[in-house]
């Protein structure tokens, strides 16, 4: 700093502040005579046009919302459209007490607190000169009364819109998802100019996932209006661009004959094309109507969804974990081929325990006295632990984990649905990081039965078998194939990530499938007693599983069948895939307390067989086989 | 009974006689506010369709401010300044809650305290110049690169809390009243330049923090056709408003754009642009002599005040009230950017109103003792 800028004493200071304010008011003063001077080329020399454009202006912009884009089933049927309604809209600036006419209107149309607190919260997202929607979905007789006495409520009017339906209802409620009113938080995010005029956004499944290509491009209308804003003509419009058509793989038939066969018991199935990865099914049960949802839900009917104990929200397909039990078998046996720990032809001694070389804990069998000398195919056939409890151990579990991991275990699958869970696959990593505790070599050996800390989610499990099932080529699971723009444009294919190719074995690819068609066609296989494979002309290959309840005290589960509460806790599996030469259908299903093993969810999966071969025509199947199914009773 | 009502108007009499011998008023100042309030109201009440409810609303608020106005110039400005650290720290603080009660609902710049809701930012347009001018007050003058060092956090501090809200326009002129106090208290003009070509530089970066609707409107101004919706819609109505008015205006009541609500927010932001439609270019200029008068009449109140803290405030108080008027001009006649800044006195709304009339209480004192020494 330079001595001679320095202000010494205080008359200084002022005399140095007088000029330091006065340079400041000049520039102040600069600025005004520009604003000044913008005033006066707007108000003297531009008045002329301006005052033409005023008396002009009686024209008014309105907002035209999108229609939102339709979603179709792979064969055409509509599960999600819009059907037109009426609602209550209020534009705030134009009532003067708003409490006070809220309650004189609620004798007219019965308002619930749910609808006024939700209106009030949108009044703060709106200009108040715009119109904000109060009541949705109103009854004709809601309309009527309030048309008669509109005169009493200025600033109130009747708004013809269009409401999204479902009309399949719970069949779809987890799938297609629904839409709902847009809330703080998400109007926080989008874009209000794209929103204009949309009160409903979609909240949850494809609904959300695609909301972007739902939604479509609002439009406006420029509307000549009289001095007391009426409507005269309109002077342009700008034709909002609907959202786009979804054309989904799933395909409503098989669906609704998966619901049917459920017939209420808690469960979950999902079914996918190994050739392309296509999810035909996805049924969860219980579930609930989707279309309460879309007009804002009463809390009578939320309290009932909520308190329900089976759960009718929770999308079981993809956020419910169970443990895959037996299920798992194939995958690991093709893992002891792939590492080449085994050969096919191997065989381990079955004798009803299996101990850990150097060790007394035991692990048991199904069977008391063992199965005797397996080779893999009769192993996967009778479901028989002792070779899987010894093929884990002999795996290790780093190499057990990184081939599972594979087909998708542990990992979201990354099916076009939001909120997926990835289940557990379980590691040492993973028990340190969840219960800060070492692994135990035990708990690799039940993890080679599908036991232990094992989640699996039924579209986990649907993926990893279609994946089996194509030859090792894996697909991201997905529900949309198609979009259009509008009915009579052409649909454009979604694009889907390429398949990866997992395993190259044909021939242990092979074994396993021998033993999973033994599952269903040998005597000794633990499907054979429930007959799925009877009159279907296709080769069925499947697999049981019984998750059961894993005793920590024994670290060996406990097979106890007497225990007749623990057959509550029991998730029954069945796994399979057909035409077992040519797949082209992969089911996954699986019951909460299921009773035992695949007696119960197996019939569910030969029904959703019968109407997948009904659906498919002819042409598009595969040839008959030339071996009859009949003879094919030793493995 | 009766003994007290005579010592009561007696000692009303006494105060009265003090207070017109011995005036803590600047007189031509509280004139020229008392017309302003005026011709507020008035505008007010053809904005708002006649509303008696209204104007009554911004009037009790007038007068709200006018009792502070009264009981803060009656404080020897001695004691506002010993003060002001508290008063800074409390709006600071304000902001603070502001933005952690507001945590996800948006755009948060209210404070509901039961009866009043009230906007800190507004309060932080007073507190600001305030300190930055105590911060000065003590030290050698120009300030020092370590001073202004400092003052420049105590600067950045609420506007960056305020342009988180976010409110990027009252940001700019909470941490303008600031840098008005570093101005006047004669930092070199090399290094104002200097400034200003570094603020120049730093653009893209602000623009990288700023949010997508602050872009907007920043885009919205360079090219209205982007927008026809939106902001670009205000800015063409507004513009048409205030050059269909002409010379004299359509009178009062009679502007066709408010009244028909293609104006928006035309009784806070855009209030202006209903003088213009109403009152014409006169009434337009006329409201921006009166403004100019009352600055210029601030800084002379500022020349002649007692210490450096005392001209540091009135005088950054008057310029940045010019600035208030100066952008709202300006965004109302469509050569700024809409950032939502109201037309100080005029626009419709209370906090703002109450904190500018507070303001010029400091000033009263500043200049009810500048003679005196306490």
């Amino acid at each position: 700093m330079n001595e001679r800028h320095e202000l010494p004493d205080e008359r200084a200071r002022r005399a140095h502040f007088g000029r330091r304010a006065l340079a400041g008011f000049a520039i102040m003063l600069a600025l005004v005579l520009v604003v000044a001077g913008r005033f006066v080329f707007l108000q003297v020399f531009e008045h002329a046009d301006y005052s033409t454009q005023a008396k002009a202006n009686r024209v008014r912009l309105k907002h035209l919302p999108p229609p939102r884009g339709l979603i179709y089933d792979r064969t055409g049927r509509l599960l999600a459209d819009n059907v037109p309604a009426f609602r209550l809209d209020v534009v705030p600036d134009k009532v003067e007490h708003m409490d006070a006419m809220l309650q004189r209107l609620s004798a007219l149309v019965p308002l619930t607190r749910g609808d006024i607190e939700q209106f009030k919260q949108s009044l703060d997202q709106h200009r108040s000169f715009e119109p904000v929607p109060l009541k949705f979905h109103l009854t004709e007789s809601e309309r009527d009364r309030f048309a008669i006495n509109q005169w009493q409520f200025p600033g109130v009017s009747i708004t013809p819109y269009l409401t999204r339906n479902y009309p399949y209802g719970p069949e779809f409620a987890h799938v297609v998802g629904y839409v709902g009113r847009i809330d703080a938080q998400e109007q926080r995010n989008i874009d209000p100019d794209r929103y204009a005029g949309t009160t409903h956004i979609g909240k949850t499944g494809l609904e959300k996932q695609y909301e972007a290509l739902l939604h479509g491009t609002p439009g406006y209308e420029v509307v000549e209006v009289n001095a007391n804003q009426r409507p005269l003509r309109v002077l342009q419009r700008v034709p909002a661009r609907p959202g786009k058509n979804l054309y989904l793989t799933i395909d409503q038939r098989l669906q609704q004959a998966a619901f049917e066969a459920f017939d209420g018991q808690t469960g979950a199935a999902v079914a996918i094309d190994p050739r392309n990865g296509d999810v035909l099914a996805m049924v969860t049960v219980p579930t609930f109507d989707p279309n309460l949802f879309v007009n804002g839900i009463s809390q009578a009917d939320y309290s009932a969804l909520l308190d329900n104990p089976e759960k009718p929200l929770l999308n079981r397909t993809m956020r419910g974990g169970y443990p895959p039990g037996s299920t798992v078998k194939p995958f690991i046996g093709l893992g002891g081929l792939e590492l080449g720990l085994r050969k096919p032809s191997d065989t381990v001694l079955s004798t009803g325990t299996w101990y850990i070389p150097g060790s007394s804990r035991g692990y048991r069998d199904d069977t008391r006295y063992g199965a005797g000398s397996v080779d893999l195919v009769q192993a996967i056939t009778r479901s028989v632990n002792t070779y899987f409890y010894s093929l884990a151990y002999q795996m290790g579990i780093g190499r057990f984990d990184k081939w599972m991991a594979r087909f998708g275990f542990g990992s979201p699958t990354g099916i076009d649905l939001p909120g997926e869970t990835g289940g557990v696959l379980p590691s040492p990593e993973w028990k340190r990081k969840t219960f800060d505790k070492p692994w135990f070599p035990g708990e690799t050996v039940i993890s080679g039965i599908g036991q232990g800390y094992w989640m699996v989610t039924p579209l986990q499990m649907a993926h990893a078998l279609a994946t089996l099932a194509g030859g090792g080529s894996s697909h991201t699971p997905h529900l949309l194939a198609a979009t259009s723009d509008s009915l009579d444009s052409p649909k454009l294919a979604h694009r889907q990530p390429p398949p990866v190719q997992i395993t190259h074995a044909p021939a242990d690819l092979e074994a396993v499938k021998q033993g999973m068609l033994g599952v269903v066609y040998n005597p000794l296989g633990t499907a054979y007693a429930a007959g799925i494979g009877k009159g279907f002309p296709y080769l069925i290959a499947g697999k049981t599983g019984t998750a059961e309840r894993y005793s920590r005290t024994s670290e060996a589960y406990n097979t106890n069948k007497n225990l007749a509460y623990l057959a509550s806790r029991h998730r029954a599996w069945f796994i399979c895939y057909t035409p077992a030469n040519h797949p082209q259908i992969a089911i996954a299903v699986v019951l909460e307390h299921g009773a035992w093993g695949g007696s119960a969810a197996a019939p569910i999966a030969r029904k959703m067989l019968d109407q997948w071969l009904a659906d498919t025509p002819p042409s598009e199947r595969p040839p008959l086989p030339v071996t009859a199914v009949a003879t094919r009773t030793t493995p | 009974m009766n003994a007290l009502a005579t010592s009561l108007t007696a000692r009303a009499f006494r105060i009265g006689r003090r207070m017109l011998s011995r005036p803590r008023f600047d007189l031509p100042l509280a004139i020229a506010l008392l017309i302003l309030a005026a011709i507020g109201l008035t505008v007010l009440y053809s904005a708002s369709n006649l509303d008696t409810g209204v104007v009554l609303g911004q009037a009790a608020r007038f007068l709200i401010g006018a009792a502070l106005l009264v009981a803060v110039s009656r404080i020897p400005p001695t004691l506002l300044r010993a003060w002001t650290p508290w008063f800074y720290v409390f709006a600071v603080l304000l902001l603070v809650v502001v933005k952690v009660l507001g945590e996800g609902q948006g755009a948060n710049r209210w404070l509901d305290i039961g009866v009043v809701r009230f906007q800190p930012s507004e309060l932080m347009k007073l507190a600001m110049p305030m300190m930055i001018a105590w911060y000065l007050h003590p030290r050698r003058l120009p300030p020092r690169w370590r001073d202004i060092l400092a003052t420049s956090v105590l600067i950045a501090l609420p506007a960056f809390l305020i342009f988180r809200q976010p409110d990027l326009g009252t940001a700019l002129l909470v941490a303008a009243s600031g840098l008005f106090v570093l101005f006047l208290a004669g930092v070199q003009w090399w290094k104002i330049g200097a400034a200003l070509v570094g603020l120049a530089a730093a653009a893209p970066v602000a623009w990288h923090f700023m949010h997508d609707y602050q872009r907007q409107r920043i885009l919205t101004f360079l090219h209205p056709e982007r927008d026809p919706l939106g902001s670009g819609w205000h800015i063409l109505q507004s513009m048409i408003a205030v050059g269909s008015g002409g010379w004299l205006g359509k009178g009062f009541n009679q502007g066709s754009q408010s009244k028909l609500e293609f104006l928006p927010e035309h009784t806070t932001d855009f209030i202006f642009a209903v003088l213009g439609e109403e009152f014409g270019l006169v009434g337009v200029l006329v409201l921006l002599a009166l403004y100019v008068f009352i600055v210029g009449r601030c800084l002379w109140i500022a020349a002649n005040a007692r210490d450096t803290w005392s001209r540091l405030v009135a005088g950054a108080f008057a310029l940045a009230f010019m600035v208030y008027v100066i952008v709202n001009g300006g965004m109302v006649s469509g050569i700024l950017p809409v950032v939502g800044v109201p037309l100080p006195l005029v626009s419709y709304g209370g906090t703002s109103a109450i904190t500018l009339l507070t303001g010029f209480g400091v000033v009263m004192s500043i200049h009810a003792y500048r003679k005196w020494t306490p």
